[in-house]
């Protein structure tokens, strides 16, 4: 399941956000990705209506690399 | 140059670069080839056709890749009127010898605090604002995008620029509709007066080909209903029925010519006089006798300090309405007399369709270069003058005229004109 959403990510951010496929790993940050906070906002609506789950504001202030985002999908997901 | 009177006391503002994109070509020069040629920029639009709307034919710049030309992320992150904005600044700051080897924007050779960035747009992120707001319908407001406002708003196009230039001097974006480019280049010279920037970027840009805009021109009857898209926009001829609407870009770089002259720049021209004034008669209608117009033009003659009759040439606003062809023909009667007849007209937007607030600023650039090379383009799809129209506008071919002074004007709906006068470097 896990790695579902970490292919979903990639998917997204080579996709729609233009990023060099090379330099997406789960330990990347956002930040290191050239992503910065308005785009993680972008990412998550994408991801909504990808895997019916909606990161909140405040679920994303300690979200740094996409593994983070991962393990909090997968958390809600339950 | 002779600059008597109010002009002799003040520093001489210089353009030393143009950056143009436009549905006449990528480029200043390529631009003005096909304006010479008279090649029409019109086609039908598919996005047009696939809205339904009455009207299918645009002028559009030539294609290109946001994020290939601009960088990763800016197909997404900037719209449209912003990519134009920056493919016309990088031109325009290499044209005036602005930048060094490693970066493409970035200004060196001068003092980058001291730059500033007048832009005129009319309509701003028109194609962000159709994108976002059914989204914002359809989904809810949930899924609304966090970047729709720094998209949208319109000064992010001189917003954008600055970032990526590093020009830090007054950054302003100006709007009177279809004068806004010409608008913004006055402003321009005002901020070089007063000692407010060293350098100012100003033009106008333009991305306003949405179904909802392309629609609301249609039903107010402002364009050509014309199906054949090459011949649609035929300013001054007794058949045009209304305007092409296009988009593009056009920057110029301002400088006084002291600063040029220290940074060894080369003047292409001199912005010799500007004049700006409100028709306060109708939101979309000129008055008959083209009566702001008037004050515009006759404003920009003082504030050059030159005689009417050193003008010989005029790029006109001429948008292909029989509403404002007519009244334009009246204004300049009544400004230049008979000196009217020695006035050699275009109007260019038989080429490029109708910029909006990028009109200004590209139709500058034109009228400069017709300065500079002593040539009037024909206007293009002009076959049988209207009589009504009483000015002598070039047809089919180019004409070689030897000019001392050149004339642009626009207009906007609101009633807002704005006239620029230039003189040879």
């Amino acid at each position: 399941m896990s790695q579902d959403v970490l292919n979903t990510i990639t998917e997204i951010l080579t996709e729609e956000f233009g990023v060099p496929a090379d330099d997406i790993s789960a330990d990347a940050t956002f930040e290191k990705l050239g992503l910065d906070s308005l785009d993680v906002v972008e990412l998550t609506l994408v991801l909504e209506e990808k895997t019916g789950v909606k990161l909140e504001d405040e679920e994303l202030e300690d979200v740094r690399t996409l593994q983070d985002a991962v393990n909090k999908i997968a958390e809600k997901q339950g | 140059m002779a600059t008597a009177g109010a002009a002799s006391a003040r520093p001489e503002i210089v353009v030393t670069g143009f950056g143009v994109i436009s549905p006449a070509g990528r480029g200043y020069e390529a631009s003005w080839q096909n304006v010479l040629a008279a090649r029409s920029g019109a086609a039908t639009d598919p996005l047009l056709v696939d809205e339904g709307t009455s009207v299918t034919i645009s002028c559009r710049v030539p294609a290109f890749d946001p994020d290939e030309e601009l960088g990763r992320g800016s197909a997404r992150r900037l719209d449209r009127f912003t990519h134009l904005a920056l493919l016309a600044a990088r031109e325009a700051v290499a044209h005036a010898g602005l930048t060094g080897d490693d970066d493409e924007f970035t200004i060196v050779g001068t003092d980058p605090d001291r730059v500033g960035i007048a832009l005129g747009s009319g309509i701003g992120g028109a194609e962000t604002w159709a994108e976002e707001y059914p989204r914002y319908i359809g989904k809810g407001p949930g899924r609304v995008s966090p970047m729709f406002i720094p998209k949208m708003l319109s000064n992010t196009g001189a917003g954008t620029v600055a970032i990526r230039t590093g020009a830090r001097g007054p950054n302003m974006t100006v709007n009177t509709a279809c004068a806004a480019g010409a608008s913004a280049m006055h402003m321009a010279r005002d901020w070089l007066l007063a000692g407010s920037a060293d350098m100012v970027l100003a033009g106008g840009v333009e991305a306003g080909i949405t179904g909802l805009s392309v629609a609301t021109f249609a039903q107010m009857g402002a364009l050509s209903r014309n199906p054949d898209p090459e011949t649609a926009s035929r300013p001054f001829d007794v058949d045009r029925d209304g305007f092409v609407i296009g988009e593009g870009g056009a920057i110029a770089v301002l400088e006084t010519r002291e600063h040029a002259e220290a940074r060894g720049a080369t003047p292409l021209a001199v912005l010799a006089g500007v004049g700006a004034s409100a028709d306060a008669f109708h939101a979309t209608a000129p008055p008959e006798d083209g009566g702001g117009a008037v004050l515009a033009i006759r404003r920009a003659i003082e504030d050059a300090g030159i005689d009417p009759e050193q003008i010989g040439h005029l790029n006109a606003h001429g948008t292909s309405t029989p509403l404002n062809d007519a009244a334009e023909s009246k204004a300049l009667r009544s400004v230049f007399g008979d000196h009217t007849d020695r006035i050699v007209v275009t109007s260019t937007k038989g080429v490029t369709g109708h910029l909006l607030g990028a009109a200004g600023a590209v139709e500058a650039a034109f009228a400069v270069q017709a300065l500079r090379e002593g040539v009037v383009p024909p206007t293009a799809n002009l076959v049988n003058q209207d009589p009504d129209i009483d000015l002598d506008v070039v047809q089919q071919q180019p004409r070689e005229v030897d000019l001392d002074a050149v004339l642009s004007t626009s207009m906007g709906f609101g009633g807002q004109n704005a006239a620029l006068i230039f003189t040879p470097a």
